[in-house]
């Protein structure tokens, strides 16, 4: 598998050469939908720019991004093209690995499955894969990752969104590893970076406890115990790493800078995200209550979520990376990146999937529709912001559509394998499953 | 007894009466009218009214006798501890190109800049209520003064009158460049003058044909200065001013002539009783022998002064004077042209500012400087306050001259904190002589919340103007003593060596359109948004709390109809 993967890796960072040395770099390095006030490059060289002026970055509303950013990018500023491409690199490398870490894992669980094949209807063996059929996933989801145009706008817009998806993946794999103090270590780098990865820490313990064979039951002491012990690496390395970061300054204004600016959404600028025209067009009197709402909705379904899905850990970071990059404060197209670079371990699910043509026509035609709609706004005058707002929403609908309907298909699949494929009515004639 | 009571208590009386007098100090007034026919035609009139008062605002006791002094202005001073008020009301745009540089320098739309004495504490705090109060005398809205358009700057505005120590975080800054000037605010200003406008120039200033011009400004500088020398004693200085230019073409006639009546619709009858000197300046120093215009009634009086760089001579009206006045009682100047020819002096520093860049995200801000002079390059300081909504990216700064690189020497840039405050960017560039220098940066625009527009949104959000104050070398060696008696027009800029003149020079104020939201949609957005989200909540909602059954279906009420007709029909039965 080493081959199809360098061969893979050699293309997509061809072609992100390629188009850095165009003139489309500049370009897409403008592009809202690409770049946020929180991860731009020009705002990074503004930031060590202010340094250089002897002006903390933080002392302005333009640099939001944290000090640890400011320390790696004051050595790598000349290599900048490269650390994106490396950290691109990186992501698919981790993310290859660590499905098929998964796939192993599913593989020894369906053999364990097939050892109790009695035990369960005989139909729905079919649902069940074959070893054969998974080995070209990890491949899948590297490729879906690296030569999804979402991911190259992304590098070549030198967003430091690229650096947060590493880390992100990075954490992915250590977990699936089972290393839970790399894994704490990577889930508060990129809690560090945004706020909102909080909610993967749900996932990662329910894994952890799960290939440790700590029964996730709130009664016993073994979950309280693996709990506190991950929460105390967490907050742990959390903590080292806010003191570092205020070392390199020597004050504590990079905390409102950064996190109180992803919190209170000051900066309204146009993004694929339903945030900006919401709060620009909010009665003053209700902003802060909508405020709150909004984020809230972000850290709300981890909890219901983790209920209902605790025999499914990965599938669990899955939903919570979506959630996360469709409901934050400043989405770009490279979260979407990320999660989307998931679906193929899902594979199977096809033919549970109810909406996937719409969705991704809608998909589709919306990223098309963004950069247009955004000219005839912006530069040619002719419409207005309702028609940029329009896509967004339409964009965010069709994500939560594709999202719910995965899990919509996964559910399924596991009634299914525990009721049997084929069902039928009490008349005999074949039934048709509702949720009820 | 009743004697000596009678003689004794008015004589107490009177003595303590001048005693109060004597402590409020000398009141001393001048007024005066500068004239300089330009070389387009058109006409520049400055006025200037000084009233100086040597007293202490500052002590414990307050001064509650005013003469000459305005008692509004007196009880602003002391009230703020206020050291220098420098306020300006101006409109139009001056094109120095066309006119030469002005006496006094002003921005478009309205301009503040105060120093506070050391003794305050909270200067934000009495920067508010000191733009309130202004507000309310000038009949202005300085009340839109407020921290996102204020700003500290640390090198540009130096006090012009006597200084100790320039801490600068006692100077405040703040241009309103939206701000109309109009009938309103000339009126107030007039009651300011001792004389109101009842005797005296103030009588020429009518505003129907003061603001039919090309450019006026009226502006109140308030400082302390020096009487003599080594500063023993020093008073309160009031100038008031007035500059006005008037277009040729649009006063009617086209024939080129000028007169007081033409400009102002008035003529002078008297001086003002209470001004120790009051005087017309013509500027003739391009006709001496009366070979382009005429001046009529002809004046013997001849004065020189040394003014922007340069020599210039001037026809002086006294009208102390009651010869002045001749026989109708009433002084009409009147200035009629022979030739057009003659050559305007060149300014030596000259700056025009533009946005470049198109569309509603990004742009470029461009500041030209000239430097005019031969020979000689000399610094200039370069103040520019942006708006916080046009974020400025200062890694894109460039100052060219000539087409390479001129770093400057010292750059101060503040940048904006959102709601706040502005940016602020101070620089100190070398110009080369006889170059052009243009300074760029690139900001990008920022979309508002629907309540922080204007009501006319689509106008545009405008930009102060930039300044540009430098020290240009003078061909003339400048007069630097200060206690002699000059001309009030060419003393109002401390001049500390002789070889060089303080020049301030205002760019024009920028014009910038913002992205704007559509300000009919708030509650469709929030519902729109809102549904969006319950599209989310409700699917996963769903998923979690529901589970999957078999459907047990109960036969529709359109079937039962079907049925129902059919078994009437006796045709087979639906399933």
């Amino acid at each position: 598998m080493a081959a199809p993967l360098t061969l893979l890796l050699v293309v997509a960072v061809t072609i992100r050469a390629a188009l850095y040395r165009s003139s489309l770099a500049e370009v897409i390095a403008e592009r809202v939908e690409v770049v946020s006030p929180i991860t731009a490059w020009k705002r990074v060289i503004e930031g060590l720019a202010l340094l250089d002026l002897g002006v903390s970055p933080y002392s302005g509303d333009v640099f939001h991004e944290t000090p640890l950013v400011i320390y790696l990018f004051h050595f790598l500023v000349d290599y900048a093209e490269i650390t994106f491409m490396l950290a691109d690199v990186i992501s698919a490398i981790a993310l290859y690995l660590a499905v098929k870490e998964y796939n192993k894992q599913v593989v020894r669980k369906k053999q364990k499955f097939a050892l109790e094949a009695d035990r369960y209807p005989q139909d729905c063996l079919e649902l069940i894969r074959s070893p054969k059929e998974m080995l070209y996933i990890p491949l899948k989801v590297a490729m879906f990752y690296l030569l999804n145009p979402f991911t190259i706008l992304s590098c070549v817009a030198k967003s430091t969104c690229g650096l947060n998806n590493a880390v992100i993946s990075l954490f992915i794999l250590t977990t699936i590893k089972g290393n839970a103090l790399l894994s704490a270590v990577f889930l508060c780098l990129a809690t560090y970076q945004s706020i909102y990865p909080l909610t993967l820490c749900a996932p990662a313990m329910l894994y952890l406890m799960q290939r440790q064979y700590i029964p996730v039951n709130y009664r016993r002491a073994s979950f309280w115990w693996f709990v506190v012990q991950y929460l105390f690496m967490y907050l742990g390395s959390l903590f080292v790493l806010i003191c570092l970061s205020f070392f390199l300054l020597g004050s504590w204004d990079y905390l409102p800078s950064v996190y109180g600016f992803i919190l209170s959404v000051p900066d309204l600028t146009p993004n694929i995200g339903l945030f900006w025209y919401f709060f620009a067009e909010m009665f003053e009197h209700f902003r802060l209550f909508f405020l709150c709402v909004f984020q809230i909705n972000v850290f709300f379904y981890t909890v219901p979520l983790s209920i209902k899905l605790k025999d499914h850990p990965v599938f669990l970071m899955f939903m919570q990376l979506a959630v996360i990059s469709i409901f934050k404060s400043y989405p770009t197209v490279g979260d979407i990146a990320l999660y989307m670079a998931l679906l193929p371990v899902w594979s199977h699910l096809h033919r549970f999937l109810r909406n996937i043509f719409l969705v991704s026509c809608v998909l589709l035609a919306c990223s098309v529709l963004f950069p247009v709609l955004w000219h005839l706004w912006i530069y040619a005058g002719s419409a207005n912001s309702n028609f940029y707002y329009a896509i967004t929403l339409l964009f965010n609908v069709a994500q939560i559509l594709l999202v719910s309907d995965y899990f919509y298909a996964f559910l399924r699949r596991e009634h299914h394998l525990i009721h049997g494929l084929y069902l039928k009515k009490k008349d005999g004639s074949e039934a048709t499953l509702v949720l009820k | 007894y009743i004697l000596y009571i009678l003689i004794y208590i008015p004589i107490f009386v009177f003595v303590l009466l001048r005693k109060l007098i004597k402590e409020e100090g000398e009141n001393d007034f001048q007024e005066e009218l500068v004239i300089r026919p330009l070389h387009s035609g058109d006409i520049y009139a400055s006025f200037q009214f000084r009233t100086l008062w040597e007293t202490d605002f500052m002590r414990e006791n307050k001064v509650s006798h005013y003469r000459l002094f305005p008692k509004s202005l007196g009880q602003v001073i002391s009230k703020f501890s206020v050291r220098e008020l420098h306020i300006s009301f101006t409109q139009g745009y001056w094109r120095t190109m066309q006119w030469g540089q002005p006496f006094l320098p002003s921005p478009p739309g309205a301009e503040l800049w105060v120093w506070f004495q050391d003794s305050v504490t909270d200067v934000d705090a009495a920067w508010k209520e000191l733009t309130n109060v202004l507000s309310g005398i000038f009949c202005a809205s300085l009340n839109f003064i407020d921290s996102t358009n204020t700003v500290q700057p640390s090198a540009s505005f130096k006090p012009l009158g006597i200084v100790n120590e320039t801490d600068h975080r006692f100077l405040r800054y703040a241009t309103l460049p939206r701000e109309i000037v109009c009938t309103e605010n000339l009126t107030p200003w007039k009651k300011l003058l001792p004389c109101g406008s009842k005797a005296g120039l103030a009588v020429l200033l009518k505003s129907e044909k003061l603001f039919h011009s090309s450019f006026f400004s009226q502006t109140v500088h308030i400082r302390p200065v020096c009487q003599d020398r080594e500063c023993k004693t020093t008073s309160w200085e009031l100038r008031q001013t007035l500059n006005v230019v008037f277009d040729l073409h649009t006063s009617g006639q086209g024939k080129r002539e000028w007169s007081l009546f033409k400009m102002f619709s008035r003529t002078l009858t008297e001086a003002c009783p209470l001004a120790s000197s009051s005087k017309i300046y013509i500027d003739v120093t391009d006709n001496p022998q009366e070979e382009y215009f005429e001046l009529s009634p002809a004046t013997p009086l001849l004065s020189q002064a040394v003014v922007l760089g340069d020599r210039r001579t001037f026809s002086v009206y006294d009208l102390t004077q009651q010869v002045t006045f001749g026989t109708v009682r009433s002084l009409n100047l009147l200035i009629r042209w022979k030739s057009t020819e003659g050559d305007m002096l060149r300014p030596l520093l000259h700056a025009e500012r533009y946005v470049a860049g198109y569309g509603l995200q990004t742009g470029e801000i461009h500041t030209v400087m000239y430097n005019n002079h031969p020979f000689r390059s000399f610094p200039v300081l370069l103040l520019d306050s942006v708006p916080w909504y046009l974020r400025l990216y200062i890694h894109t700064l460039t100052v060219t001259s000539k087409g390479k690189d001129n770093t400057p020497s010292y750059i101060h840039y503040q940048p904006s904190k959102d709601r706040m405050r502005p940016h602020l960017l101070e620089m100190l560039v070398q110009l080369p002589p006889h170059s052009v220098t243009e300074v760029t940066v690139q900001f990008e625009r920022a979309l508002l919340k629907w309540t922080e527009y204007t009501p006319d949104p689509n106008h545009g959000f405008y930009v102060g103007s930039s300044v540009i104050s430098a020290l240009v070398p003078s061909s003339v060696a400048m007069d630097t003593n200060i206690t002699q008696e000059q001309p009030l027009f060419s003393s109002f800029f401390p001049c500390k060596e002789e070889s060089s003149y303080f020049v301030r020079v205002y760019t024009e104020p920028l014009l910038v359109n913002l992205p704007t939201p559509d300000f009919s949609m708030p509650y469709n957005v929030i519902c729109l948004t809102c549904t969006v989200v319950a599209v989310g909540y409700g699917s996963l909602y769903n998923l979690l709390t529901r589970s999957f059954q078999i459907e047990e279906p109960n036969p529709r009420l359109a079937k039962k109809i079907a049925n129902f007709i059919r078994r009437i029909r006796g045709v087979p039965l639906l399933s």
